[in-house]
C-alpha cells in the first residue's frame, strides 16, 4: 500500500474536513478554536513530513524526497504563522469566521500536493487546490470593495494562468507522450533535438507558474491583490503559495525538463532580471506599505530565480536558502503590518509608521531589522540569502545577472531605508495601538531568527544542500 | 592558543555588544536610563580599551605574520570560517578604534540629550563592527563587518544629525553600499576560484592575470568610496557636516581608514600586477584629490566641511603612499592613517566644543575666541599645526615618509603630495586665524566658557598621542616595519615572476 507515503497530505486533508465539520455544528462563532485546531493540524503535519520516508507513490504521481520535505516544512510553518497573524486581526475586522482557517488548511494542502507533484496531472490538481481557496480568502472581507476587487482580479488572472499552464501541459503531453516527470526526463534525455511544440509547451508551463510567483512580466496582479486583500491574507499569499510555486518551478525545470536547460534558461534569466529591476524601481514611489511589500516580493522572487537560472546544485541551494530566509523576514514584516492600528483602525501607509522608534521602540527595532535584512545588509539573514544566489551566479559565469542583481539591491535598499527613516528620523504622529501578544511573538521570533542566523547558519545550509542534492540526484 | 592565552580579539569585538545589551535592559525614567546608558557605555568601552592594550604589550613586533589568531568553523562550506587575527598593518587600527570610542562617548556626554540610550547602543555596535573588521582574517567575515558598519552609522547620522541629516544619511549609505556590492562579486569570484576566503590562504593563490584587472576595479569601487578618493568623495562632506560630533570623529578617525586598509590588505597582496599597472591612475586620482580638495577647503565657510575636505586631501596622501610599493611610502601611508585618525578626530572635537556652545559651525560666526578661551585656543592650535604637518607632530612623520617614498617613484608625484602640505597650511592657518583671532564682535562669543574638565579629559589623550607620534614615532613604526617589509618583498617577488613569465 504505497499511499502511506502520502500520509502527511492525507492527515492534513482529513483534518481540514474535520475542522469544517466541527466548525459548522455549533451555533456560535468558532473562529478561535478552529484556528487553533488548524495551526495544530499544520504543525502536526510538519512533524509527519519530517518523519516521512522517500520514494514515489500513487502510481508515480507523488514523490517524497528531502527537497519536498524542506519546502513542505517551510510552507506548513508559514501557513501556521500566517494563521497566528490572522487571530487578532480577523476578530477586530469582523472577519472572525471559521471558514478562514479551513480555507487556509486546504490551500496549504494544495501547496503540499504541488511540492510533491511528480506528474503534470498532480501538478495541476495541486495548483488548483491551492488557488481556489486563495481566490476566496483574497475576497474574504466581502463587504469591502477593495477586497472583493482583489479576489476577482486574482481569480480572473489566476484562471488565465491556469489555462496557460494546462495548455502547455497538453502540448508537452502531445509531443512527449507522457505526463510523468520521470518518463518525461527519459524522453528528453534520449532525444537529440527538441521539437518546437515541446518548447512552446515548456514556455507555457513556465508562464503559468510565473503568474503564481508574481515574476515579471506576469506580476501585474500582485500590487492590487496585496493591497486589497486583508493583511493576514497578504502575509499568507507572500509566503506558503510562493514557496510551493517556486518549489514546483524548480522541480519541473530541473527534473523533467532538466535536459532542455538550454531552451528555458534564457527565459528564466529574463524573468529574473526583469523582476529584480521592476521590484527595485517600481517600489520607490509607493506610499502604501502593502504595495511596497508587493513590489519587494517581486524583487525577491527575481533574486530567488537567479539561483534557478544558473541551473546548478549551488544555484538550487541558493534558491532554497533564499526562500527560507525570505519567508521568515516576510512573516516578521507582515506581523508588523498587521499590528499597525491607530485607535482601533487599521492603517497601512508608510507615513503611519512615523516616529515609531520613539513611540514603540521594540516594534520599530524588529521592523528595522527586517528592512535592513530585506535590503541584504550583513550580518542579517537576508544578506546570506543573497550571498548564496550571487555565489551561484558568479560560479556559473552569469556576470550580467550578478551585476544587475547587486545594483538593483542597492536601488531597493533605498526604499527599505525609507521605512527605517520614517520610523527613526521623522517626528511621531501619534502612537500606534499596542500589539497583541500573538503578533509580538511572531515579530520577536522571526526577528531573532533574522538577527542571529549568522551565528549558526550550518543546519539550514546543510538541509538546503541535502534538498538540492535530492532534486538533482 | 594565541599570545594572550584567551580569545582576545573575539572578546574585543563582541564585548561592546554585551554593554549594548545591558543598556537595552535598563528600565526606568528617562533620566535614569540616560545616565545609566552613558556610564555603561563609557565603562564598556574603557574595559575594551584596556583589554586592547594587551595587543600593544604582547604583539611581537619582529614578526610579519598574523598573531593572536582564532579559528572556528562557520559556514559549512569550502574554506569559509570565522578567523580572527592581527598583523602589523591592522593591530594599530584595532587600538585606534578602541581608543577613539571611549573618547567619543565622553564627547557626546552633554551634547546628546535625546534618545541617549539608542545613541550609546549604536556607538557600541559601531565599535564591534570596526574592531571586527580590522581583526577579520576571512574575506566574508571582513565583508560582513565592513558593510554592517553602515547600519549604526546610518542611524547615528540620521537620528542625531543636523538639519540635512536625512539626505546625508541616505547618501552615505547608498554610496558606500553601491561600492561594496561590486566588491562582493569579486569576493565571490575569489571564493569560488581559490576555494577559500581565508585571507592567509588567499595570499597563496595567484589570481589569473586576466581576472586581476576586473577584480582590481571591483575592489577600487568599494575602497575608493570608503577612502574616499576623488571623484567619489562627495558623500563625505555631507556626512561629516550633518553627523553629530562623535559621529564625525569616528567617520574621520576610523571609517575612512577602512578603505585604505582594504587596499593594503587585499588589493596589494592579491593583485600585484594590476596594482602595479594601475598605480599611475591612483597617483593621478590622489594628486587631484590633494590639490582639488585643498582648494575647495579654502573656499569653505563651514568649519566641519573644511575639515572634511582636508580629510579627503590627507587620504589622498595615504593612497598615494600605498601605491608607491616601497617601504617608506607604505610605512608613511600607515603612519599618516594613524596620525590622521587622531588629528582629524581631534579637530572635529574642537569644532564640537564651539558647536556645543553656540550651535553654529559657521567660521564667520566666531572670531577672537582665543581671548575668552585661551586653553581651547592652545589645543586647537596644536591640532591645526599637526594637521598642517609641522615637524614634531604626528602628521609630519607620515607625510614626510610618503613624500620620500613617492620621490623614489617619480619626483613629480612627490611634488604633488608636497603641494598638499603647502595648501594645507593655507586653509588651516586661515581657519585658525578667523576663528581664534580678530576682534570679538558678538556678545555670545564674549561670554564663551573655556574647556570644561570633561573636555580636558577628552583632549588630553589625543594631545599626548599627537606629540608622542611626532616626537618619538619609533614605537609606532616598529609595529608595522616587519609587515611592510614582507609586503614589499612579496609584491616585488610577484612582479618579477610575472615579468619572467611574460618574457
Amino acid at each position: 500500500m504505497d499511499w502511506t507515503l502520502a500520509l502527511p497530505e492525507l492527515v492534513l486533508g482529513c483534518a481540514g474536513l474535520l475542522l469544517l465539520l466541527v466548525g459548522v455544528i455549533p451555533k456560535k462563532e468558532t473562529f478561535f478554536p478552529i484556528t487553533m485546531g488548524a495551526i495544530g493540524a499544520l504543525l502536526f503535519t510538519a512533524v509527519l513530513v519530517l518523519g516521512q520516508g522517500e520514494g514515489t507513490a500513487l502510481s508515480g504521481h507523488y514523490v517524497a524526497d528531502s527537497f519536498s520535505g524542506f519546502m513542505k516544512v517551510l510552507a506548513l510553518g508559514a501557513a501556521a504563522v500566517s494563521l497566528l497573524l490572522s487571530l487578532d486581526f480577523n476578530e477586530r475586522e469582523g472577519l472572525g469566521r471559521f471558514e478562514y482557517p479551513v480555507l487556509v488548511v486546504f490551500a496549504t494542502l494544495g501547496a503540499m500536493v504541488m511540492i510533491s507533484a511528480n506528474d503534470l496531472m498532480s501538478l495541476y490538481i495541486g495548483l488548483e487546490l491551492l488557488s481556489l481557496p486563495l481566490y476566496v480568502i483574497a475576497a474574504f472581507n466581502r463587504d469591502n470593495a477593495r477586497s472583493a476587487e482583489a479576489g476577482l482580479k486574482y481569480f480572473v488572472l489566476g484562471a488565465l494562468a491556469s489555462g496557460l499552464l494546462l495548455y502547455g501541459s497538453s502540448l508537452v503531453y502531445g509531443f512527449a507522450g507522457t505526463t510523468n516527470f520521470d518518463r518525461l526526463a527519459d524522453a528528453f534525455s534520449a532525444q537529440q533535438g527538441v521539437s518546437a511544440g515541446v518548447i512552446v509547451g515548456v514556455v507555457f508551463v513556465i508562464t503559468g507558474l510565473a503568474f503564481k510567483i508574481s515574476a515579471v512580466p506576469f506580476h501585474m496582479w500582485t500590487p492590487d491583490v496585496y493591497e486589497g486583500a486583508p493583511t493576514p491574507v497578504t502575509a499568507f499569499f507572500a509566503s506558503a503559495p510562493k514557496v510551493a510555486a517556486i518549489a514546483l518551478m524548480a522541480r519541473v525545470l530541473l527534473g523533467p525538463f532538466g535536459d532542455l536547460i538550454a531552451q528555458w534558461q534564457q527565459v528564466i534569466l529574463l524573468i529574473s532580471m526583469g523582476s529584480m529591476i521592476l521590484g527595485g524601481f517600481a517600489a520607490i514611489g509607493q506610499t502604501n506599505l502593502k504595495r511596497l511589500m508587493a513590489y519587494s516580493s517581486i524583487g525577491h522572487v527575481g533574486y530567488a530565480l537567479m539561483g534557478l537560472a544558473v541551473g546548478s546544485d549551488i544555484g538550487l541551494r541558493g534558491l532554497l536558502v533564499y526562500m527560507a530566509i525570505y519567508v521568515f523576514m516576510n512573516l516578521g514584516t507582515f506581523a508588523v503590518l498587521v499590528a499597525m492600528r491607530r485607535q482601533g483602525r487599521a492603517v497601512e501607509r508608510i507615513e503611519d509608521l512615523a516616529g515609531l522608534g520613539r513611540t514603540d521602540p521594540t516594534t520599530a527595532m524588529w521592523m528595522a531589522i527586517f528592512m535592513f535584512s530585506m535590503a541584504g545588509i550583513p550580518p542579517l539573514a537576508g544578506f546570506f540569502g543573497k550571498l548564496y544566489v550571487f555565489l551561484a551566479a558568479v560560479q556559473g559565469g552569469f556576470w550580467t545577472l550578478a551585476v544587475i542583481g547587486v545594483l538593483t539591491s542597492v536601488v531597493s535598499a533605498y526604499y527599505y531605508l525609507r521605512v527605517v527613516k520614517v520610523m527613526y528620523f521623522d517626528q511621531p504622529v501619534g502612537a500606534l495601538d499596542h500589539a497583541p501578544a500573538s503578533l509580538t511573538i511572531v515579530m520577536a521570533g522571526s526577528g531573532l531568527f533574522t538577527l542571529l542566523f549568522c551565528l549558526w547558519p550550518a543546519p539550514m545550509l546543510a538541509a538546503a544542500q541535502a534538498a538540492a542534492a535530492a532534486l538533482l540526484g | 592558543m594565541n599570545a594572550a592565552g584567551f580569545p582576545l580579539l573575539t572578546l574585543l569585538t563582541f564585548l561592546p555588544l554585551a554593554g549594548a545589551a545591558i543598556i537595552m535592559s535598563v528600565r526606568g525614567t528617562d533620566e535614569v536610563v540616560a545616565s545609566n546608558a552613558r556610564w555603561t557605555a563609557l565603562w564598556t568601552s574603557l574595559i575594551v580599551f584596556l583589554l586592547s592594550l594587551i595587543l600593544w604589550v604582547k604583539f611581537d613586533r619582529a614578526s610579519s605574520g598574523f598573531q593572536f589568531e582564532e579559528k572556528l568553523a562557520w559556514l559549512p562550506e569550502f574554506g569559509v570560517g570565522y578567523h580572527m587575527g592581527v598583523d602589523g598593518i591592522s593591530v594599530l587600527f584595532v587600538l585606534l578604534s578602541t581608543a577613539l570610542t571611549p573618547l567619543c562617548i565622553l564627547a557626546s556626554w552633554e551634547s546628546i540629550q535625546v534618545r541617549v540610550r539608542e545613541y550609546m547602543v549604536a556607538f557600541l555596535i559601531l565599535e564591534t563592527m570596526m574592531v571586527g573588521m580590522f581583526a577579520a582574517l576571512d574575506f566574508i567575515v571582513f565583508y560582513v563587518f565592513f558593510e554592517a558598519v553602515l547600519i549604526p552609522m546610518f542611524l547615528i547620522i540620521g537620528v542625531w544629525g543636523g538639519p540635512r541629516r536625512v539626505y546625508a544619511a541616505f547618501k552615505f549609505f547608498l554610496y558606500t553600499l553601491l561600492g561594496s556590492v561590486l566588491m562582493l562579486l569579486a569576493i565571490l569570484y575569489l571564493w569560488y576560484n581559490a576555494g577559500t576566503t581565508d585571507i592567509p590562504a588567499l595570499f597563496e593563490y595567484a589570481v589569473p592575470r586576466s581576472a586581476q584587472t576586473w577584480i582590481f576595479f571591483a575592489f577600487l569601487c568599494s575602497f575608493a568610496v570608503k577612502v574616499p578618493m576623488w571623484p567619489v568623495h562627495t558623500w563625505l562632506p555631507d556626512a561629516h557636516v550633518e553627523a553629530p560630533t562623535a559621529g564625525s570623529v569616528i567617520l574621520a578617525g576610523v571609517l575612512l581608514k577602512m578603505g585604505a586598509y582594504g587596499f593594503l590588505r587585499f588589493t596589494l597582496p592579491l593583485l600585484p600586477e594590476a596594482s602595479a599597472d594601475f598605480a599611475p591612475l591612483i597617483f593621478v586620482l590622489s594628486i587631484v584629490a590633494i590639490v582639488y580638495t585643498s582648494m575647495v577647503a579654502l573656499a569653505q565657510e563651514d568649519m566641519k566641511k573644511l575639515i572634511a575636505y582636508s580629510s579627503v586631501a590627507h587620504m589622498g596622501i595615504v593612497t598615494l603612499g600605498i601605491f608607491t610599493f616601497n617601504q617608506q611610502g607604505l610605512s608613511g601611508a600607515l603612519f599618516t592613517m594613524l596620525a590622521h585618525g587622531v588629528v582629524s578626530g581631534a579637530l572635529f572635537l574642537c569644532v564640537g566644543v564651539l558647536y556645543d556652545r553656540l550651535h553654529s559651525r559657521e567660521i564667520l560666526r566666531y572670531g577672537g575666541t582665543a581671548r575668552v578661551m585661551p586653553a581651547y585656543a592652545l589645543v586647537f592650535m596644536l591640532f591645526t599645526m599637526a594637521s598642517i604637518g609641522l615637524p614634531g607632530t604626528a602628521n609630519f612623520v607620515g607625510e614626510f615618509l610618503v613624500i620620500v617614498g613617492a620621490w623614489r617613484i617619480n619626483p613629480w608625484v612627490a611634488f604633488g603630495a608636497a603641494t598638499g602640505m603647502v595648501l594645507g597650511a593655507c586653509y588651516m592657518l586661515w581657519l585658525y586665524r578667523r576663528v581664534s583671532f580678530g576682534a570679538i564682535t558678538r556678545d555670545d562669543v564674549r561670554a564663551l566658557l573655556d574647556l570644561s574638565p570633561r573636555e580636558y579629559a577628552v583632549f588630553a589623550p589625543l594631545i599626548i598621542l599627537t606629540l608622542w607620534m611626532g616626537i618619538y614615532p619609533q614605537p609606532f613604526l616598529s609595529f608595522f616595519e616587519a609587515t611592510v617589509a614582507a609586503l614589499v618583498a612579496r609584491h616585488e617577488a610577484a612582479l618579477s615572476i610575472s615579468r619572467l613569465a611574460g618574457m
